[in-house]
């Protein structure tokens, strides 16, 4: 549909701010510009549409050069919608996207036909703006009139759209339906769109190319994943930033670290006195989040968080939607339900066993509630056939340092061996199939950590920090669980 | 739609009281039959004839070519307070006129056109200075710039006519009152003298509605749109400046009626030059229609020239559009 080859130049003929970018984009295809400021991208687009006399270069539409169209007529093979400014007069919304119909129509003769009002009302339903169309573009809100101008690039009919961030001004929700019209619009009638972005999350969730550009070249082009890489985007933008899969979407995203972070307080190491045991649960605050991984109940998965909750609960808790009892239960006792992780347990919180341990390397703090009556060995689980039921090792290890995600799992890993490893020299036994218990049936684990101090970027078993989370969870997890048979008489 | 039909009707209709009045109201009363009635009285005839009529019809075309030049150097230039008074497009055209005067200047070929094309020489000259300069201080040419600049040329060119002035001596007092604008004791050869100019420099704008439309949205947009944008604006400064300049050679500078025209139009019935256009051209002749018959009626017997009249109109209009768009923009 469109080809760039070898295009150069700028504003002023003699300072090209575009230098040499060949590309290509099918039919059909959305493409995104990313770039700094500066880095070219407005040129560009004035490049491709002609706007700014190119030095060198040819652009291609549909297999023909671009100066060999007559200006109406390219105007039927290519929209552009730059960013606009002010306008001295007002149009009423209608009459601004008719004139989207302009080269259509012809100088001397009326002819407003039924494809033009077809298309007029078209864009204008696309864009949602039918309900605002006699009322006058200046009495509307900056979004209201960008979907207008939208609607009048649209109503042109075009197989190319060029936009210059037409999101802009937009709140999400807007930003969400546009794009998702011209993403429409893209998968289902074969239109061609390149469109500059200013964000990259948006550019990556409905782009199937990226084109990113410094200084007037292309620095990466290529699927959102190949260019949205933490290192590329770095070093084009000069900032620290994380890159995170989207949660929902195989796409990626793009983060922002802000260099100044504020001063955390003295007291940002974690330790067992930090621990409280109430009555009904056992309980951590902290004053600063802590990056938390985690099969809890309640906000699972990874996140920052400040309240730790392990809940006791009768063995005979029974609750249709337990998630959402929870919650309550957390809102009840004055806990921010997006700030807490919380887990359940049938132990009651006295028998919680919390042990500090250290080593040259660092320092963590394990927690563990133990409650074997439930006691499965993994191996011989496909015997099973009841439901799982309360009755549960709930391990916590808080961890004074720094993970990467790598070593979250690790450390996840690395808890749940020591665990095994404890029930293992308990002789736990799982009572159906009479062996050696591997755990319980609703067993939680929890790595939190402060993110601040030591670094560790792996924490396997035989890591300085998969020393001390083996080490600790075993020898804490044994204590619990020979609490645990203390209480039930087995000892 | 029923809106715009109706803005023709009530113009067209408006049109025809002033033509009536503009005959009519005078020293002596010309009844209006005395247009079909053969039978009528000779002096009214002879008065309603070769005097009243030309000169209404004069006023009309020369209101006309000012208000739609006004309403398209508007549309161009994105700016309400453009008219081919405050752009200096009107002084530019004096001079033009001046020097053919002073220096009696005839062309055989150009014959009785000689002075509209003089006229319409000026107006394009001074346009291209004012455009220029405005641009090469301001490259948005913002709409302060374009007017201080039009400010600035035309006291330049106004101290021109003043020097030929001074140095005419007995031409003087018909220069004077030719310059203050006026419409009166013209007749006929005037009418001829511009009716095709304008006709023809209508007909240039008008083929550019859509075109105005489009550059509405900034140039760059236009010519996304498919619009010749070069093309069309040389159409509609050329036409601007030939109604302009036929309108000064008959009637000296008439401000402001090209600003308060097209502003009035565009309130009740919308920027779409499609209509802005037409309509501003039929109101534009019925108001100068009217404000001659003021100027002529006001302290009679002795008659004033139509530009006070105008002014005294459309300065206070001016004030209020620059105290709106200034306020609106928050500038």
């Amino acid at each position: 549909m469109l080809i760039v080859e070898r295009l150069s130049g700028g504003y002023d003929p003699k300072k090209e701010i575009i230098k040499n970018i060949s590309f290509t984009v099918e039919k059909g295809q959305f493409v995104g510009i990313l770039g700094p400021n500066g880095s070219g991208k407005s040129t560009l687009i004035k490049l491709i549409s002609g706007i700014i006399e190119a030095t060198s270069g040819t652009v291609l539409i549909d297999g023909k050069n671009r100066e060999n169209y007559d200006t109406k007529e390219l105007a039927r093979k290519m929209a552009v919608l730059p960013q606009l400014h002010a306008y001295a007069f007002s149009h009423s919304v209608r009459e601004t996207v008719s004139i989207g119909r302009y080269p259509y129509q012809n100088s001397w003769l009326q002819t407003w036909t039924k494809e033009d009002e077809e298309a007029v009302v078209t864009a204008m339903e696309q864009t949602g703006v039918t309900i605002y169309k006699d009322q006058p573009l200046e009495f509307l809100s900056g979004g209201e009139q960008q979907r207008t101008f939208v609607a009048q690039a649209l109503a042109q009919r075009s197989d190319l759209l060029l936009l210059d961030e037409p999101t802009n001004h937009l709140d999400i929700e807007h930003q969400r339906k546009l794009m998702d019209m011209i993403r429409y619009e893209v998968v289902h009638n074969g239109l061609t769109v390149i469109s500059i972005f200013h964000d990259m999350n948006l550019a990556s969730l409905y782009c199937d190319r990226l084109l990113l550009l410094e200084n007037g070249q292309i620095s990466s082009i290529g699927e959102p994943h190949e260019v949205l890489k933490e290192k590329h985007v770095m070093d084009v933008y000069h900032t620290r930033v994380s890159s995170y899969p989207h949660p929902v979407l195989p796409k990626p995203q793009i983060t922002l670290i802000p260099e100044l972070q504020e001063e955390r307080q003295a007291f940002s190491v974690i330790t067992a006195q930090q621990i409280k045991i109430r009555d009904e649960f056992v309980e951590l605050q902290t004053s600063f989040p802590l990056k938390t991984v985690s099969s809890a109940v309640h906000n699972a998965g990874f996140g920052w968080f400040q309240s730790f909750i392990n809940r006791s609960v009768d063995k005979g808790y029974m609750c249709e939607d337990a998630h959402e009892e929870l919650r309550r239960y957390l809102e009840k006792h004055g806990f921010s339900p997006s700030n807490t992780v919380a887990m359940m347990t049938a132990v009651a919180s006295e028998h919680v066993v919390i042990r500090d341990f250290s080593s040259l390397i660092g320092s963590i703090v394990v927690a563990v509630t133990a409650g074997v009556g439930n006691a499965v060995d993994v191996s011989k689980a496909y015997e099973r056939s009841e439901k799982p039921h309360i009755g549960t090792i709930n391990t916590w290890v808080f961890i004074n340092g720094t993970l990467t995600d790598e070593s979250f799992m690790q450390a996840m890993i690395t808890a749940t061996e020591a665990k095994v490893k404890a029930l293992a020299m308990e002789e736990i036994q799982d009572k159906v199939s009479n062996t050696i218990a591997t755990g319980t049936s609703t067993d939680s684990v929890l790595i939190a950590a402060t993110q601040i101090g030591p670094f560790f970027e792996y924490a396997g078993t035989i890591t300085g920090i998969g020393k001390l989370i083996g080490h600790g969870v075993y020898e804490t997890t044994r204590i619990a669980l020979q609490d645990y048979k203390r209480a039930k008489g087995m000892l | 739609m029923r809106k715009i039909v109706m803005g023709y009707i009530v113009a067209l209709i408006i049109l025809c009281i002033s033509i009536w009045l503009g005959i009519s109201i005078g020293s002596v009363k010309v009844p209006i039959s005395t247009l079909w009635n053969t039978g009528a009285d000779e002096t009214a005839t002879n008065i309603l004839w070769k005097i009243r009529m030309p000169r209404v019809i004069l006023a009309g075309l020369v209101g006309a070519a000012l208000a739609i030049a006004g309403a398209a150097f508007q549309g161009l230039l994105k700016n309400p307070l453009a008219d081919p008074y405050t752009l200096g497009v009107s002084s530019g055209a004096s001079v033009g006129a001046v020097v053919t005067l002073f220096f009696g200047i005839t062309t055989p070929i150009l014959g009785i056109y000689t002075l509209p094309t003089f006229s319409m020489i000026g107006a394009l000259v001074s346009l291209f200075i004012v455009l220029g300069f405005a641009k090469l201080v301001d490259r948005m040419m913002k709409m302060e710039t374009l007017i201080l600049t039009g400010i600035i040329v035309s006291s330049f060119l106004s101290s021109i006519i003043s020097l030929m002035i001074a140095l005419t001596g007995e031409e003087l007092r018909q220069i004077i009152s030719w310059l203050m604008g006026s419409v009166s004791m013209r007749g006929w050869p005037y009418v001829k003298m511009i009716f095709p100019f304008i006709i023809f420099g209508s007909l240039m704008l008008w083929v550019n509605r859509r075109e105005l439309n489009a550059m509405l949205f900034g140039e760059e947009r236009a010519k996304y749109l498919g619009v010749n944008v070069k093309r069309s604006k040389r159409l509609l400064l050329l036409g601007g400046s030939i109604l302009t300049g036929s309108a000064v050679a008959v009637s000296g500078t008439i401000g402001f009626v090209g600003l308060v025209v097209p502003h009035m139009t565009r309130l009740m019935f919308g920027a779409d030059h499609r209509h802005l256009l037409p309509l501003s051209f039929i109101n534009g002749a019925s108001l100068l229609i009217l404000c001659d018959l003021l100027a002529r009626t006001i302290i009679a017997p002795t008659e004033l020239p139509i530009g006070i009249i105008t002014s005294f109109i459309g300065a206070p209009v001016f004030a209020y559009i620059f105290f709106r768009q200034r306020r609106t923009k928050g500038a």
